[in-house]
Parts: C-alpha cells; structure tokens; sequence
C-alpha cells in the first residue's frame, strides 16, 4: 500500500525506499485529485524486485497551499526527468533541482500552462511563450554542432546540441519531446477498451508491451482472471515483438558504420518477422490482439506451425550474423569501447533492458516481477559487463536465443491448453494499479486510475526509452561524434513513447 | 569474412513484385453490406469517427481509418445477436492511396512497374507513433528495394521533390514542418503518409495537437492505413513520381 505524506518529508521516503539504489525507482508522476478533494498528488513507485513487487508513498499537496517541495534528485538521479515533467504537467516545483528548464511543452506554450490539471480542457489550444535553452561548453576552441529536429535518415525528431573539442564530444545535450501529443489527457474520461486504439499507438515498436502493461492495470481494478491460454498468447506475442526488434536493431546498429551485408540480411530477417506478426495479428505491428480481459484472436493450429518455421529460419540468420559481426575485425573495432556506461551509472540512473543488463545491472521485468506465464519458463536476465557498443550487441543476441527457446515452449503449452474463451469478464470500478512489461527496449511500466464510473481518470506511460535516454548523453561523452549514430543505435531509444 | 560471402551467395534475391494483398487476417478496406441499424452500431464503434451511415449505404473515411476492426466486430455482433450473417468484411489488401490531381489512372499505371522516374524524397517525422517511419525504412530493405523505381530519400528538403509527412502534426512540430516545407524547390508535392497525418483523429482533438498535415502545408497525396504498408507507401510514392512528371511539362 502506497503511504502518504505530506511535502516536507518527501526527501526522508525517498531515501528510505530508494535505500541507496537496492530498490530503483521505476516511476514519478502527478495526478490531479482535487476533484474528490484530495488536491495535487506525486506518486513515487520504487522496486522490490526480491518481492516480486513495488512499493513506494505519494506526497499530497493543497492546491491554496504552497506547490513547492524540496526535489529529491540528489538522492535519487533517476527522478531528474520525472520531477521536470510533473513542474510542465502540474507546476508543482521541485526546489534546488539542478535543471529546472521545461521538459515536455517546448515554446509555444505559455509558462504556467498546466494540461493535466482538470481545469484545462483537453484541447486548450493556449498559445504563448517560454524560454528553452539548449546547454553548450565554452571554452577556447570548442564549438558547437546542432543537429535535429528534423534528421537526415527516417529517424525520429529530437534536437541534439554537441559540444565538441576537435572530432571529441565534450557534452550533449538533448531536446526531446516534440511528438508529445498529449496521450495521458487524451485518453481521460474513456473507458479502458475506448482508450485501447490509442494505448496501442503511443509507440508503433512497443505495441504489444504498451497494451500489456495497460490491460495488466485494467484488469487489477476490474477483478479478472484472464484465461491460459491468452496469458500464454500474450507471452508469445511479446517474445515475437522483441525478436522482431532485436533483429531490426542487429540489422541496424551495422548501419552506423556501413556494415552492407549485414543491414541487408538484417534487413530480410526483420521483414520475414514483420509478415509473420501480421499474420498473426492482421498488422504488422500486431496491433489488435491484446484486450483488457485476454486477446481477441486465437493462435491457430496453422499459425502456431507458421511461427515454428519462420522463427527457426530467423534463428538461422541471427547465427550468421553474430558470426559476420565477430569475424569482421574493422567491424569489432568500432564496437567496441565505444558508448561506454559505466555499471554504477545504470543503477544511478536506475536503467532498464538491453541498455542496463549490457552494463552488467540485470534488471529485467519478466525475472523481477510475475505476469504472463514468464514463471514457468525458468528465465534469467542475460547480461554483459563491458557496457559497450559491443556488449549491447552481444545481449541483444543473447536474448535472441532465449526468446526463441521460449516461443518453442510457449507453443508447446499452447497445444497442451485449449481453454476458451479468450477473454474474462470485466466489472469496472473505481479503483487505480499498475502494470508492468518487459518490451525489447527495457521495462515498460503503466499507471492507472479509474473514476466511480470506471472511466479513465488518470494514465501515466513508462516507457523503457524514458529513464535510458539521460543515460545515452553520458555514453557519448569522450567518443568522436562520427561514433554518435552507432552510439545511439546501440541503445535504439524511441521518442515516441517517451513524448507521449 | 566467410560468413559473409557465404552468406551473400546463399541468399536469392528477396527482391519482389509489388503486391498490394496480404495475409489472411490483414485488416484493409472494408466491404459487404448491412442493414442501417447494423451500421449504426458500426459507426459507433469506430474510434476516429471515419465511420459514416446514411440508411443502408455507409462510407468510409480511409484517410482517417485506423484499421482496427471494430466496426466489422460490431457487425459481426449485432449480426451473432439477431442470428443473422455478418454483412461487413475487410478484404485483405491495401487502401489505394487517395491523389488530388491525376486520379487513378496513375496508379493502374504504376502497377504495371514502368521504370524511368526518379524522385527524391525527404521524411518528416511531424508527431508519429513511429510505425509509419519504420515501414518506410522497410521500403528500403531487399524485399522491396525501393531505390529500383529510382525514388531515394534524402538528407535535406532542399534536394526533395516529395516531403512524406507521418504523424500528427504537434505543437512541437508545427514549424519544423513549415520550414522544412518552405525550403523545398519548386515543383515540389506532399505525401501525407498513414493515419495520423491524412487523417489527423487517431488521438483525437489535444491541447498539443495542431491536426492532420494539410493542416499546417498543402497536400498532394494521402496514403490511408495505420500503418500503411511497404508496398501502399511504394504504390503511392511512384504516382507522386508520375504527377511529379506532369508537373514539370
């Protein structure tokens, strides 16, 4: 149970859960309950992955009261986004935060402008003015190199401002946020099936963990057992969703140094998965299947045989590439010591997925917490040391291989267990939790609140792109900026789901 | 080394013709018919309004249309209700894309794979989930190789014909877009590619949402789907080629 608090103790619970990095915080958000009197709320949510659960306080504040409280980021680095994204969100001020400029709402917006309040409606188009300074070094000889929003590949926006001494980066940084499109409020007042197209489509790469962790939330307040075998379906489509990126990644990070054969039969890898998934879910994306209450659509006897095949020919490949990448010795020496993270950064900034485990900090959802049927499978987070271009690489491929064992074991239990129907009854009511999965980029953590009439109150997205992007500017520091794009693959950060 | 060139004469050509249909449970245009009060139930399912009823005919705003399926599951309801047929299907293939000039004449002519265009295009991100951005990196790998019909994306608008806008446009976005569009020479055309920027509904109305992509530039094309797929974006980006052509005389 979440304890509450009032603001002047908010730095005394932080330090007691976060207790020095053994319970990481997995997430900081606002919620406006002024409606039911309670007034502005934080919620913290750390970690017990020894419980298999989190655990964490919420820090109440009376909206005709002071909306101040002292930022807790010295203690807990992790909370520096978070606390940035409740003040644009909220106004709530983190005092004595060392970078208070906005985060999420970028110029055109006036200051104290707050659209998660209730009080605005969800399409105020307020236009006004605020200041975003983008940080550089002086110095004698350094310049500056602007990249973005807009890139030169079909990539996502962000601005990226490099500080360069000579060919080295000095420092970046990164103005993120620009496909926010105001999800969190969009989805309020909807009930959890309305809201689900939306859900599916914060983020086209993570479709399956997105949906997942929101319908986990859902079905804790709604009271429903989801069936077997959908909890198997859903298992197997996740493991589909992470081979289809990791291969996509091993297919791309070669492309930061112009590795051709290896794009290309990455390349054949991804879209052979591609036409699996819609076959499997009618959309490439395999948007359409999960549901609060179970899936839509069955895994036929036809399909199940389809993804065997596929699945196997896709495992050939990765085998051939992952020989290809360690035979090509100009090839290793890009790799590796490039895009260093240090071990204690991961646990600092509390990182998820591939970028955490490849920094020897094996933190992986579906080890840390239970859903799914991810208990029977007798699954260990793979993890690397060296926290390099190389070691991300080398986890990727590792997982690779235990996602395919486990889609041949879930196929298995599939064949075993013929329960039907698909999907539990659902019985709404008011109530709020939250949901957990492990997508290809790392955990993807959701909260939410249900009113008296089960209509969505509050939604708040994780991503596992979120607490990993900070993580990406510490990476380049040192490396020559040519090493940027195969830094920045490596760790495939989406903004999308960050953005929101 | 060996690997590579083993693997480099293994493999055949993946390179295929373009095909517009899909698997069996790929979710495209919908078709069949169905009784008025059947179709009010669809219409109302439908997250992005494209669903339109008037008496026993509806239509579809496929620019807007997410392909998710609700209203043929609404039908199919209704229909498992009253102990009648279900009358709404999807066929299985893509949306043709929607052209402000030209028509469709254009697209039965890139069908039959003319060659000898070229078209230079630059992506714009304006607000997407994503999805329609790694579909356009799919028109680039072996299976379709895009760069046959002689179409390249390029670094800046500056050396575009084409802008290919995904997305809703965001507040955060609304001037990259602008001035990415103000930078283009002269003939140039936009592709509003996927749900979000031909239709501008997916999230609905938001205080950072500006709306679709003509909203904020003119449009020359809209590719429905969500997302579009490889060879829907392909079909589209050769009748922007030819309409490209046309534009020059």
């Amino acid at each position: 149970m979440m304890t509450t608090i009032t603001p002047e103790a908010i730095l005394m619970a932080a330090e007691k859960y976060y207790a020095n990095g053994a319970h990481p915080l997995t997430a900081m958000f606002g919620r406006d309950e002024t409606a039911t009197g309670v007034g502005y709320v934080i919620y913290c949510y750390f970690e017990y992955p020894e419980n298999k659960d989190m655990d964490g306080f919420k820090v109440v504040f009376n909206p005709n009261g002071s909306l101040e409280y002292d930022s807790i980021t010295h203690v807990v680095p992790a909370a520096a986004w978070y606390e940035r994204e409740i003040k644009d969100m909220f106004g709530l001020v983190p005092k004595g935060h060392p970078d208070l400029r906005p985060l999420v709402l970028h110029e055109t917006y006036p200051e104290s402008f707050y659209p998660l309040r209730k009080n605005v409606k969800v399409n105020a188009k307020v236009r006004g003015e605020r200041q975003f300074k983008v940080r550089t070094a002086k110095g004698e000889g350094l310049f500056e190199v602007p990249v973005g929003p807009i890139h030169a590949g079909i990539i996502e926006p962000g601005h990226f401002r490099f500080s360069q001494a000579g060919e080295a980066m000095l420092q970046l940084d990164a103005k993120l946020f620009f496909t926010h499109r105001g999800i969190e409020k969009a989805v309020e007042g909807k009930t959890p099936y309305e809201a689900l197209p939306i859900v599916e489509r914060i983020c086209g790469a993570c479709s399956i963990a997105n949906t997942w962790s929101f319908c986990q939330a859902a079905e804790k307040i709604a009271n429903v057992k989801v069936p077997r075998r959908a909890e198997i379906i859903r298992t197997l489509l996740m493991e589909l969703e992470r081979i289809t990126n990791h291969v996509g990644d091993l297919g791309n990070i070669p492309a930061g140094v112009g590795f051709n054969p290896a794009i290309s039969l990455g390349g054949r890898l991804k879209e052979k998965m591609l036409r699996l998934c819609e076959a499997v879910a009618g959309n490439r994306f395999l948007r359409g299947v999960i549901i609060p209450g179970g899936v839509a659509m069955d895994i036929t006897e036809a399909l199940a045989e389809r993804i065997h095949e596929v699945v196997d020919d896709v495992a050939d490949g990765v085998e051939d590439l992952s020989i290809m990448f360690a035979e090509q010795e100009n090839f290793q020496n890009r790799v590796q010591t490039t895009g260093i993270i240090r071990n204690q950064t991961a646990i600092d900034l509390a990182m998820v997925g591939v970028g955490a485990r490849a920094s020897g900090y094996a933190h992986d959802s579906r080890s840390d917490f239970s859903y799914g049927v991810y208990d029977e499978l007798n699954f260990k987070p793979f993890t690397k040391t060296m926290g390099d271009v190389a070691a991300r690489l080398l986890v990727r491929i590792g997982e690779l291989s235990a996602s395919f064992e486990m889609v041949d074991t879930l196929l298995d239990m599939l064949g075993t267990c013929q329960d039907a129907p698909l999907t539990g009854e659902r019985n709404y009511q008011e109530g709020a939790a939250w949901g957990i999965s492990e997508s290809a980029r790392g955990s993807n953590f959701q909260y939410l609140a249900l009113d008296k009439y089960g209509l969505i109150d509050r939604l708040f997205v994780r991503s596992a792109s979120y607490p990993n992007w900070p993580a990406l500017t510490v990476a380049v520091q040192g490396d020559i900026i040519p090493d940027f794009p195969l830094i920045n693959k490596s760790f495939e950060l989406c903004y999308a789901c960050i953005d929101r | 080394m060996f690997k590579v060139l083993e693997r480099i004469f293994k493999d055949k050509l993946a390179t295929e013709k373009i095909s517009l249909s899909g698997s069996e449970r790929y979710r495209g245009p919908i078709e069949g018919t169905a009784k008025s009060d059947v179709l009010g139930h669809c219409a109302k399912a439908c997250p992005v309004a494209a669903f339109s009823v008037n008496g026993d005919e509806y239509a579809i705003d496929y620019k807007k249309c997410l392909f998710c399926g609700r209203c043929v599951e609404a039908c199919a309801q209704k229909a498992l209700a009253d102990g009648t047929e279900a009358g709404l299907q999807h066929k299985h293939e893509d949306a043709m894309p929607y052209l402000i000039e030209a028509g469709q004449e254009v697209v039965a002519d890139v069908l039959k794979e003319k060659l000898g265009r070229s078209l230079h295009v630059r992506h714009l991100d304006a607000g997407s989930c994503n999805a329609c951005d790694f579909e356009m990196g799919a028109t680039g790998n072996p299976y379709y190789d895009l760069s046959r019909y002689g179409v390249h994306f390029v670094a800046s608008p500056r050396h575009a014909d084409l802008l290919m806008v995904t997305g809703v446009v965001t507040r955060n976005l609304e001037q990259a877009l602008k001035m990415s569009y103000e930078a283009m020479p002269e003939p140039r055309l936009v592709l509003a590619c996927g749900a979000c920027a031909a239709g501008g509904e997916t999230y609905g109305d938001t205080y950072a949402i500006v709306g679709a992509a003509d909203q904020v530039v003119p449009v020359d094309l809209y590719v429905p789907g969500c997302p579009p797929r490889p060879s829907a974006m392909i079909v589209a980006l050769l009748a922007a080629a030819d309409m490209l052509k046309d534009k020059m005389k």
